[in-house]
């Protein structure tokens, strides 16, 4: 393999797919560029995503068709290790599944570390409820992760890499497989790529569900064999990392960048974003949104762009009540924040984080202590019982939490929650444990009243939580019967054409009255 | 409920897994991939299965214990021929899943984390399958099922009986 052969591959290839898709309709072409079609992707720009939809994933010449493999082969041929890495250093390029650590930095930091042996992981653990960024990537643009790390294990000196996914996402497995294995039949994988001298190999390792394994150390831990534990943070990963030796972290999004950033230059990767964000970010904008799916927008896009002009706003025209971003370790953003520009600093003014990009929608029908229970619930489940304050603070957290939606709880237990939350957070030793209560800490920052109504009136503003709420038939009654016939107690009771009650005491909310009730606009199964 | 691991009827099987496990012997950080595929093809971590990793992979049985028992893919009891995934991710959540699960339950007669006696149907809570935008769903076997309702219950399961 060469540079004549890649750029004939691609002479060969690309407007052939470019025809096809413009004949089924599925792309336009901007300025030349290749767009997918629709309002949906017209308020987009997607660099991570740039091949999505538009490739077949399992045809590594289309993926060369549309400019792959060439920053690899520029990096082999007229690059210094050095100068790679000043290149992703000056783009700015920040992790994206997270924490938002500049890629170059770290790279710098086992590049200049002096080891035998290096390895470069690729961390596609994305275990985030509510995101499936990486899912993606993986699985309809495998090449631009394994060139990415090509570019990253040659810029560190580490001729050996590792992809880490996750057990559940067995498509994305079998890409990556059959990727691997054509990179490697034209030699763009292996010994002595375009003769440079550079060995590269990746293995795939897949995790096994545990959701600690997406943090760096623990994942290290797992693919040594061990429990995915996190380890002590006394050495850094760059310098004592896998079985010892010197070892880059990225995240799949990240390595998605990298090969725009050498064939565009840093300068161009900095002109997109903000000033300390630069660049895009992919997001999966989900839960109880109209137009739910993947959205890559620049760092910086206002919230409410999101929200509204690309995902179109809640469903069913409900009142949109706030967002959840990176899932358990995020928080939620109310209303009043919907104008926040959404890069790493901004987030985290207001509590919440960047986190890998999930977004999940909620309107005025969920309840905030639900969410903050359900992923309290799993932080205790997926918190690995190294550390204290995270295996009994979560579940302590969770307690409490639990009580305040049966409408048990008192004003007293709301402050033991605050400062239970503190200490988990302050004294845990990974970001798991860390970032647990950032759900409980946000909700309580800017949902005071419903929790208070929980405790004191004892009531559930969103109608949600089961013991908090009652069920009853208005005068809207028609005695149609079919609540009654429905109701799996036999707590209605009432006769043909006969407006219906239901027994509270043997009512135990299920709500398939009010589902079935067919009475318009407004239901006749009332819910107080 | 006790399950008793077959070694006749398993036989070629644990020839294949005894000719993998001598494959990756040599490979750092075997043990995972060892224990997955055993996953794979006894469908659970046979006690018996466990031992012969431990003699091949010179890993002591404890040590093995503690890793099956950290990740959630791993069981000690068999898996049900048909693996009932109910997403409760996020965004599944919030569409009801938790009705879904409950429904699949009750048809079934056992809970989360139990296999049918007639090793049928196995039912497991998921942690978010990545499939957000179809929420809920329902994955079985590696089928998906996208928004699933709850009275489509009784009819998936009717369609795998």
């Amino acid at each position: 393999m060469d540079k004549n052969r890649l750029i004939s591959i691609k002479e060969e290839k690309r407007a052939k797919i470019i025809e096809n898709l413009l004949q089924n309709d599925l792309i336009e072409l901007v300025e030349d560029k290749v767009v997918l079609k629709g309002d949906y992707y017209k308020n987009q720009l997607r660099i991570a995503l740039r091949n999505c939809d538009i490739i077949n994933p399992f045809d590594i010449e289309e993926y060369i068709a549309f400019d792959g493999y060439l920053a690899l082969h520029n990096v082999l041929t007229n690059l210094s290790q050095r100068e790679v890495v000043d290149i992703m250093k000056n783009s700015l390029l920040r992790g994206r599944g997270g924490a938002g650590f500049p890629t170059g930095k770290k790279w710098e930091e086992a590049f200049t570390f002096d080891a035998d042996q290096k390895y470069i992981i690729c961390n596609a653990d994305e275990g985030d409820p509510g995101a499936f960024m990486d899912r993606s990537i993986l699985e309809k643009d495998p090449h631009s992760v394994l060139e990415g790390m090509a570019i990253g294990g040659y810029a560190i000196g580490a001729n050996k890499g590792f992809i880490y996914v996750r057990a559940e996402y067995p498509q994305a497995v079998k890409t990556l497989k059959h990727a691997i294995e054509e990179a490697k039949t034209l030699g763009l994988l292996g010994k002595d790529i375009f003769k440079s001298g550079f060995d590269f190999d990746i293995e795939l390792r897949l995790g096994s569900g545990a959701f600690v394994c997406g943090e760096g150390t623990a994942l290290i831990e797992s693919i040594e064999g061990h429990r995915g534990m996190p380890r002590p943070k006394l050495q850094r990963t760059a310098h004592v990392g896998l079985w010892g030796k010197p070892t880059i972290i990225n995240n799949v999004e990240t390595f998605a960048n990298v090969a725009p950033i050498i064939l565009n230059g840093a300068e161009w990767f900095r002109s997109i974003g903000t000033e300390k964000s630069p660049g895009t970010k992919v997001f999966s904008l989900v839960g109880k949104i109209e137009n739910a799916g993947l959205v890559e927008v620049p760092m910086g896009t206002k919230l409410r762009d999101i929200v509204f002009d690309i995902g179109g706003g809640c469903q069913n025209n409900k009142e949109y009540k706030a967002v959840q971003t990176g899932g358990p370790s995020g928080g939620c953003i109310p209303k009043e924040y919907l104008d926040v520009a959404v890069d790493f600093e901004s987030l985290a003014s207001i509590g919440s984080i960047m986190g890998s990009g999930g977004m999940v929608v909620m309107d005025e029908n969920t309840c905030m202590m639900d969410i903050a229970k359900y992923f309290l619930e799993f932080s205790v489940d997926e918190s690995c019982g190294k550390c204290i304050p995270c295996r009994e603070g979560t579940r302590r957290m969770y307690e409490i939490l639990e009580l305040i939606t049966e409408g048990k709880a008192q004003m007293s237990d709301l402050e033991e929650l605050e400062n239970l939350a503190h200490v988990v957070s302050d004294t845990s030793l990974c970001g798991l444990g860390q970032t647990a209560p950032n759900p409980v800490i946000t909700t309580l920052k800017y949902y005071k009243d419903e929790y208070i109504a929980h405790i004191v009136d004892k009531k559930c503003p969103a109608k949600s939580c089961k013991p908090l709420i009652t069920y009853t038939i208005s005068d809207k009654c028609i005695g149609c019967t079919l609540c009654k016939k429905n109701c799996p107690v036999d707590a209605i009771q009432g006769e043909l054409k006969v407006k219906h009650s239901i027994d509270i005491e043997k009512c135990i909310k299920c709500g398939s009255c009010y589902e079935v009730c067919p009475v318009k606009p407004v239901k006749a199964v009332e819910i107080y | 409920m006790e399950y008793t691991f077959d070694l006749e009827k398993n036989k070629d099987k644990l020839t294949e897994y005894k000719d993998f496990l001598k494959m990756i012997k040599a490979t750092n950080g075997a043990l995972m991939p060892a224990l997955q595929k055993a996953q794979e093809l006894f469908n659970y971590l046979p006690k018996e299965v466990l031992k012969i990793v431990s003699e091949e992979l010179r890993i002591p049985l404890a040590e093995i214990y503690g890793v099956a028992t950290f990740y959630a893919q791993f069981s000690f009891i068999p898996k049900g021929e048909n693996q009932i995934s109910v997403c409760l991710g996020t965004a599944c959540y919030v569409k009801g899943a938790q009705a879904i699960l409950e429904e699949f339950e009750k048809e079934l007669g056992i809970k989360q984390g139990e296999t049918t006696s007639d090793l049928k149907f196995s039912i497991n809570e998921a942690r978010c399958l990545g499939d957000c935008s179809k929420a809920p769903v329902v994955m079985i076997n590696s089928t998906l099922f996208p928004l699933v309702k709850k009275k489509d219950v009784k009819k998936i399961l009717e369609d795998l009986r």
